[in-house]
């Protein structure tokens, strides 16, 4: 059993890290932080923070396994099924009253869940060819699992399907996929189009202008002067009078740039940029 | 050793009380929660297991007898004296150092989102010996490391006494791994925190 770990450890790793790789994690939320730090040790059997740091400045193929141990990359399609339903009946057809084609941008897209939820949407909808998504991560092997697009039948049953119901889709989401070992193999098709771009929000800054923004569950690892400088970047990114969507229990009121958006939905945490 | 225990601890210490509970343990916080002092000063966590797709109805079922105000924080707020925090459907609730709440879409803890382990983990290492922990009636260990955690920090440790509690696999799993200061019913709870 790995012992815990001080806060001192943490800001040495850290530094290591933003010296031997370009990465900063000295601004994530400190719990969830030190948790995935732990959980690192105790699955490589590392048993103190100095071990850990060593192995880490020392083999930079370790690091991608630390890179993508250390995001959270649990996630659900159709999280929400309201926040999809308030997309499909009120925000896409408002935006496709003034607007041809569309750009939005899944920050923090993570294995691929929220590309898929928007891909049916607006298949379902006959809208795909209305709308051009780019999604992005930081972590190279998550994207590389995105694009595989294959999930565990559980999760698809238990959780995914289960969304897709509440959200009231047209027909039925085993229909996206085949079932193949055990995993279900989603039709590639759907996000065919589909740009996929590593992109670390806490470095990588504005790469594009969007007409909507999903970062829903991602800031929350971040603490709220790291918060405040990738609201800044988002609002940098999106149009005027474009929507900016993040997690049910994300807020932006205490940031620098709220007096930017207005609330088009508290519950379902959409909000609308009306100043640049 | 119930008065040998309350006479070593020093209550006008206490900063902070953790609550966590699961099945069965509903009718105790309510009942908790109507009888405890409107004054009460210390923040109130709890984490209890719920359904993850519904995120309304809780707190309203919860708040009906309540005489605290009972809230579902967002993401980094500021903890404020004299509130309950009741985590979120889905989300862990963990309690930060700066007096802060931050949520997470982590993996399940024994297979629950919240976990209770995480919000006692997190709560006893921002608030050390000045917290109290109270396990309620539930169905799965979720809980018991975060106990184990709060005490092995200076933490005061209360369990529903098992005898009274619908289900007592989370309060026996508390009390095998570790040290539990007081055992007592529902109303020695609510007796308890009101004389601090």
């Amino acid at each position: 059993m790995v012992e815990d770990i001080e806060i001192n450890d943490l800001r040495n790793l850290c530094q290591v890290i933003s010296q031997r790789y370009d990465y900063d994690f000295s601004n994530y939320a400190m719990s969830s932080f030190k948790r995935r730090v732990l959980r690192i040790m105790e699955l490589y059997k590392l048993e103190t923070a100095f071990i850990l740091t060593e192995r880490v400045k020392n083999d930079s193929v370790f690091f991608k396994t630390f890179l993508n141990e250390i995001t959270v990359n649990v996630t659900e399609m159709f999280r929400d099924p309201s926040m999809w339903r308030e997309l499909r009946d009120k925000i896409l057809p408002n935006l496709f009253s003034t607007h041809e084609t569309i750009k939005i941008w899944h920050a923090g897209c993570s294995s691929g869940e929220e590309v898929y939820s928007m891909a049916i949407l607006l298949k379902e909808m006959g809208w795909e060819n209305k709308v051009k998504i780019w999604a992005t991560d930081i972590d190279e092997g998550i994207i590389a699992k995105a694009k595989d697009s294959k999930y565990t039948i559980k999760n698809m049953v238990e959780v995914n399907e289960k969304n897709y119901i509440r959200y009231g889709g047209k027909f039925k989401l085993s229909d996206y996929y085949k079932e193949s070992n055990g995993l279900a193999v989603m039709k590639t098709e759907l996000i065919s189009d589909v740009t996929f771009r590593l992109h670390d929000l806490v470095k990588s800054g504005v790469f594009n202008k969007f007409d909507m923004i999903l970062c829903r569950n991602v800031l929350i690892y971040f603490n709220q002067q790291l918060q405040n400088e990738v609201f800044r970047m988002f609002h940098e990114s999106l149009f005027n009078y474009s929507y900016f969507i993040i997690g049910s229990k994300e807020t932006l009121i205490w940031s620098d740039i709220a007096n930017k958006f207005i609330t088009v939905n508290q519950e379902e945490k959409i909000f609308k940029k009306v100043k640049e | 050793m119930e008065n040998d225990q309350i006479q070593n601890f020093d209550k006008s210490q206490i900063k902070a009380v953790v609550i966590g509970g699961s099945a069965g343990s509903f009718q105790v916080i309510t009942k908790i929660l109507a009888e405890i002092n409107p004054k009460f000063e210390p923040p109130i966590f709890m984490a209890l297991h719920r359904l993850k797709h519904v995120r309304n109805g809780f707190i309203e079922a919860l708040s009906i007898k309540s005489k605290k105000t009972i809230v579902e924080p967002d993401d980094k707020e500021n903890i404020k004296r004299g509130l309950v925090y009741l985590a979120p459907a889905n989300y862990h609730m963990n309690i930060e150092l700066g007096n802060k709440i931050s949520l997470s879409t982590e993996e399940m803890v024994n297979n629950s989102r919240p976990a209770i382990d995480i919000t006692f983990d997190t709560a006893s290492y921002a608030y050390k010996n000045k917290i109290i922990g109270i396990m309620l009636s539930g169905a799965n260990k979720d809980g018991a490391l975060g106990m184990k955690k709060l005490k092995d920090r200076g933490g005061f440790t209360i369990v529903q006494d098992p005898k009274e509690c619908t289900i007592d696999t989370m309060t026996t799993a508390a009390l095998n791994i570790t040290k539990i200061d007081l055992i007592l019913n529902t109303e020695g709870i609510i007796r308890f925190l009101n004389t601090l």
